[in-house]
């Protein structure tokens, strides 16, 4: 144990003077990212960001990337009158607005599913809670339905991306992140998995937010709603009026 | 290059947008409407979400009707006491249009009710508009057709509170105009028109005003109809882009222009011709998207919207 936290705390010495920063401490395996922010700015098209580390003796890694939570409605459209309506819809408390997860051999070859579930690791272990009254039928339908759609529009990954181990110790891995990424503080999970168990962990926190003149604007639409409104209606009065000026003479 | 839309929360090709606004602008240039018909379907085909493109589309109404108001009332052609009262009921229209508009949205019918708002309005009046122009051109080709009756009196001449509009040369019941204002009030909301592809026609050929004085005065309404939407909304469902607004104002302003130059070149029965179908090919696509299965049958929201 002394010798491992004392292996731990010279590897994190070594990864601050490469130029790492800031990664929290743990027995096993120590881990980072190559940036702790992801900044939408007005051109923004998507970004990636690298995770790399070090593991003490051999295991594979599994990092997850999870979006802060929240409430997600799942509508199931029918066809009435020959239209296709929102027919029926169930309501999950504790979604993850973004779920990822990075591994280094395929998860079913190196994790059991006991820890795998405890974990939460794979979108089959979400625990998605049904808040609405649904039957557990329904509730599993719906799930599946917000699983898949997630991964189709790209905040759910649909496959794992690869963590590539160079020797035997250190890793890496690259994490995109589509145009679409939604905003808040995530959470970045690093699993050190030994014998189809987990054995070590660590947490590192990613902030994703929008920057410059775009984050001004939604903030303050969200904050300031009414004079955000005055204005937006302001500046079209505006634009309007300076348009005119050309056909005056006409 | 793309750009980042901060409350639509997606980024999209500037010049996809700043060519919308100018094909919209081109296009109110040429026919003299608001466009906000065509824009705000078109925007939710390049992936705006609905409730920001229709939020938006009122934002930019109130730049682009205000401009076109200002070029009507140089040449005398607005009736402010009309536009009045149009407003009244607009204004009163577009306050319950935004609270149905909430209220649907938190039912999750939102996107359908705007589809199928648009399918009947769009089908509906490219319908009528092509009737009317393929029988201005028939009438053309054969000289001497039938004329219609200068004045007619009818149920509406019965109604109480009658007041004269000077510049529209009529004295008929101020509900009238309120009426018809609160009606377009409240599409505007659902909707993101200005509804003047509604409030046109229906001043002609319902209250009977002269048409010179019609698009002006029409313009003037939808100016402050647009404006309260435009509060509203921003206010309430925090839907307004202002910065998608400003991409498409630039484009529209270009547009317009070449648009007006253009239409002054054009025989006014091909060109009417030509919107009717075009509106009747938007109508026709969305009414195809409701009937056909959609690829997934499942639909996500989330409560920020």
């Amino acid at each position: 144990m002394n010798r491992q936290r004392s292996f731990a705390l010279a590897l994190l010495a070594f990864l601050g003077v490469a130029g790492g920063g800031g990664s929290a401490r743990a027995d096993g395996v120590v881990a980072d990212l190559s940036s702790h922010l992801i900044a939408i700015t007005t051109g923004f098209t998507g970004a990636s960001v690298v995770l790399f580390g070090a593991t003490e003796g051999r295991g594979d890694i599994v990092a997850i990337v999870r979006g802060p939570e929240h409430e997600v409605t799942v509508w199931r459209k029918g066809k009435v009158a020959g239209i296709w309506v929102n027919a029926e819809s169930v309501m999950f408390s504790n979604v993850p607005s973004f779920y990822t997860v990075a591994t280094s051999r395929p998860l079913d070859e190196i994790i059991a599913p006991g820890p795998a579930a405890l974990y939460r690791i794979g979108t089959a272990n979400l625990k998605l809670q049904a808040k609405s009254p649904a039957t557990p039928e329904e509730a599993t339908r719906f799930g599946a339905a917000l699983i898949a759609e997630h991964q189709r529009d790209g905040l759910f990954a649909a496959n794992p991306s690869k963590i590539a181990f160079l020797g035997e110790r250190l890793f890496r891995a690259t994490i995109a992140f589509p145009a679409n990424v939604p905003t808040g503080t995530y959470i970045v999970e690093i699993f050190l998995v030994r014998d189809r168990d987990v054995v070590s962990g660590q947490t590192t926190p990613l902030v994703v937010s929008k920057v410059g003149i775009d984050a001004e604007v939604s903030d303050f639409a969200t904050r300031q709603a009414a004079a955000y409104g005055a204005i937006a209606v302001l500046g079209a009065l505006v634009a309007g009026w300076l348009a005119s000026l050309p056909f005056r003479s006409v | 290059m793309d750009i980042y839309l901060p409350i639509a929360e997606v980024s999209l090709d500037v010049f996809v947008l700043l060519g919308l606004g100018a094909a919209v602008g081109f296009l109110s240039g040429v026919f003299g409407v608001g466009g906000g018909f065509l824009l705000t379907p078109l925007l939710i085909f390049i992936g705006v979400p609905p409730a920001v493109a229709v939020a938006s589309s009122a934002n930019q109404l109130v730049g682009a009707s205000l401009s076109g108001v200002l070029a009507h009332w140089r040449r005398g052609n607005v009736d402010f006491k009309m536009g009045f009262a149009l407003l009244l009921g607009g204004l009163a229209g577009s306050v319950l249009g935004v609270w149905l508009f909430t209220w649907l949205k938190r039912q999750g019918q939102i996107e359908l009710t705007i589809s199928i708002c648009y399918v009947l309005l769009l089908g509906t009046l490219g319908f009528l508009m092509a009737i009317e122009s393929v029988r201005a051109v028939l009438r053309q080709r054969v000289p001497g057709g039938a004329r219609r009756k200068l004045h007619q009196h009818n149920w509406m001449h019965g109604l109480p509170l009658k007041t004269r509009f000077r510049r529209s040369k009529l004295y008929i019941s101020a509900l009238l105009p309120i009426g018809l204002g609160l009606g377009v009030g409240v599409l505007s909301a659902i909707m993101g028109v200005g509804g003047g592809f509604l409030l046109v026609p229906a001043m002609i050929y319902t209250l009977g005003m002269p048409t010179q004085v019609v698009p002006g005065t029409s313009l003037l309404q939808i100016i402050f109809v647009a404006a309260n939407v435009t509060f509203l909304q921003a206010y309430t469902n925090r839907t307004v882009d202002a910065v998608l607004t400003l991409v498409l104002l630039v484009g529209g302003v270009f547009g317009a222009q070449f648009g007006t130059r253009f239409g002054t070149k054009l025989r006014g029965e091909q060109l009417r011709l030509l919107l009717a179908l075009m509106v009747l090919a938007v109508a026709a696509k969305l009414a195809y998207d409701l009937t056909i299965r959609p690829p997934s049958l499942f639909v996500i929201s989330t409560e920020q919207g």
